[in-house]
């Protein structure tokens, strides 16, 4: 079948950006604006969250963009403080699960037969449990507080990038040169150092940028449940939790911005390791 | 003759495989109970102090003493485990300090009503997710297909309680079409309760999980049908004439029915996390909520309780997926033990 091309049909010239270039692009986009957030977020001072009776329940203004609550604090810095509480908890947990899934994977795929077993089990047996039961029992061993949380993201969220990690070392393992290696007399240490390690440091980098989100959510829902910090403290699930009270008033605002204001975080950090990703890997290069 | 011994056969793998199933999940909750009681005997929070509470200026620390001496705290560690294991085994999972009842009751009571809610917004999700991916990856690169991933990836960072309150404020604060919680109405005797009373309060709960659950299924049949489209099969039945979604359901819906349904049953995890959250936002009766007081409390019966129960639920939506791969899917039932 022949087909017919119109005229214009090749539009490569007169459009201004190729994939690769647009991706950067979006990459450095959406790190500039998690930047600003985070320095937003830093320049707030304690000073805008005091709370200002004679300014309590005003609806969104020009002066207070997302609104006051019932105790005249002003929505936006509160917004803005719990997302960085919210960043900095995703920050911790995400690094502690990703070095979590290297140690496992890594020790999985080198490490001789019985010892991956142990750690499928071990995999297995820390995906049985919905991963909001286990954050909940955490929070409550631990007693509450930020430590709880970042300890109950950690123990949640690495087995799933372990298995990753694991399928992809198991897979350089497999090598010629690794085997070449092996039969030189490296010790396994070696080749898990120097052969399989490099490998990947992609997905590495591009497992905890898609961890982030997970965990970013995941401190919102149990911050939300009542679980993590006290009532005073500004974080995005408290806000929200809050909100419910005042919402069968008309107080919409308490509830939406906030709300929105997460998702636009969740969301840039994963187009982030998203086009990473892309960016990262040739196989997915052409997406 | 041979067909019967083949079925003989057939009934022996498949006894065998399940047999390794059933092994599998005792030890399963086996390392769950030991992990979560080891944990919990390490946490920093007094059992007795949590079950006295708010009473305790009127509680004497002779008192204290024999409530710790009557529930055998002054007991090694291993000597409780075993106490607590040898009793759930003889289906004694305590008493909730919570509701003072037996945590057996609480969870079947409670689970109850978390399984409506579940499995209306499972089987929503499970077909509307379905032909939203079906509809994505037949318009692949148009607008139908813009919109919904961009859906699909904007609820993806969305956390299922703010899609609940945004549901509360609209439907039922602004409207006022839905009641605001619970499972029943307020202040109505439990016999008057009709069954369309318990639907009016479940809508609102089961849109909330639904729309989150929909994500997912919808995504990954989108993936699956774009690969399955872009094969040569497709690609010759492209050249017979056939078009549209005559030529989906055609040689499309077959390939990839089977891991959606699948993919589907091994979402219960997520499932029930999202049970947990959007039950808090309407004060729905379930066995989320009961976790998250369970939590709050310190009610560590019901807590282990939960964990046991919400990890068997997981195992029977991961065994279900493995057994419809294996009965189902002829490559498997050839291929041995995949």
């Amino acid at each position: 079948m022949r087909r017919s091309i119109p005229p214009g049909a090749d539009r490569s010239r007169n459009r201004p950006l190729n994939l690769r270039r647009s991706t950067l692009l979006i990459i450095a986009g959406t790190a500039l604006m998690l930047l600003a957030i985070l320095i937003i977020g830093l320049l707030i001072d304690e000073q805008s969250l005091v709370t200002q009776p004679q300014l309590r329940n005003q609806a969104p203004s020009p002066s207070h963009w997302f609104g006051t609550d019932w105790l005249g604090r002003d929505m936006f810095a509160r917004t803005m403080k719990g997302l960085l509480l919210s960043i900095r908890v995703g920050l911790f947990g995400a690094v502690a699960s990703t070095l979590l899934a290297l140690t496992f994977g890594l020790l999985a795929a080198t490490g001789g037969k019985r010892v991956d077993r142990f750690i499928s089990w071990l995999i297995d047996l820390f995906l049985s449990v919905p991963h909001l039961v286990t954050l909940i029992m955490i929070a409550y061993i631990s007693g509450g507080g930020l430590r709880g949380i970042v300890i109950g993201i950690a123990l949640t969220h690495w087995p799933s990038l372990a298995r990753v990690l694991r399928a992809e070392a198991m897979q350089i393992r497999q090598a010629e040169y690794v085997r070449i290696s092996e039969r030189f007399g490296k010790s396994r240490f070696w080749i898990a150092r120097h052969h399989v390690l490099p490998h990947l440091l992609p997905q590495l980098m591009v497992g905890f940028l898609l961890l982030f989100p997970h965990a970013i959510l995941h401190e919102a829902a149990i911050t939300f449940l009542g679980l993590g910090l006290s009532p005073h403290q500004p974080a995005i699930g408290i806000i929200l939790n809050e909100s419910m009270r005042y919402l069968s008033t008309g107080m919409w605002w308490l509830a939406i911005f906030p709300g929105i204001s997460l998702i636009i975080v969740v969301r840039l950090f994963g187009m982030l390791g998203e086009r990473l990703g892309m960016l990262l890997d040739p196989r997915r290069a052409h997406e | 003759m041979a067909g019967g011994s083949r079925l003989r056969r057939n009934l022996m793998v498949y006894g065998k495989w399940f047999a390794m199933k059933l092994i599998r999940l005792c030890t399963l909750l086996l390392a769950l109970s030991i992990v979560s009681f080891c944990l919990i005997s390490l946490s920093p929070i007094d059992p007795v102090q949590a079950y006295i509470g708010a009473d305790a200026m009127r509680v004497s620390p002779e008192q204290r003493q024999e409530i710790a001496a009557y529930w055998g705290l002054d007991d090694p560690p291993v000597m409780r485990y075993l106490h607590w294991a040898s009793a759930i085994l003889r289906g004694d999972m305590g008493t909730s300090m919570l509701y003072r009842t037996p945590v057996a009751d609480v969870i079947g009571e409670r689970f109850l009503h978390s399984a409506a809610l579940m499995a209306v917004a499972w089987l929503a999700s499970g077909v509307i997710g379905l032909a939203l991916g079906i509809v994505a990856a037949a318009h692949k690169g148009r607008w139908p297909d813009r919109l919904i991933t961009w859906y699909c990836y904007t609820i993806a960072s969305t956390p299922a309680f703010w899609i609940g309150l945004v549901l509360l404020v609209v439907f039922a604060v602004w409207l006022g079409w839905f009641p605001v919680g619970l499972a029943v109405p307020a202040g109505v005797l439990a016999a008057e309760v009709t069954l369309l009373d318990r639907i009016h309060h479940l809508i609102l709960p089961a849109l909330t999980l639904a729309m989150v659950s929909i994500a997912p299924i919808a995504l990954h049949t989108r993936e699956k049908l774009l690969a399955v489209l872009s094969s040569d099969h497709v690609l010759y039945a492209r050249a017979r004439g056939e078009k549209g979604y005559a030529l989906i359901m055609r040689h499309g819906l077959r390939n990839i029915l089977l891991p959606a349904i699948t993919l589907q049953f091994t979402s219960f995890s997520e499932l029930f996390g999202g049970a947990v959250l959007t039950e808090q936002v309407f004060s729905y009766p379930g066995l989320g909520q009961a976790t998250v007081a369970a939590g709050l409390g310190g009610d560590v019966p019901l807590l282990m309780g939960i964990v046991l129960c919400s990890a068997l639920f997981v195992f029977t939506g991961n065994l279900i997926a493995d057994a419809l791969y294996k009965l189902v899917d002829p490559r498997m039932r050839k291929g041995g033990d995949g």
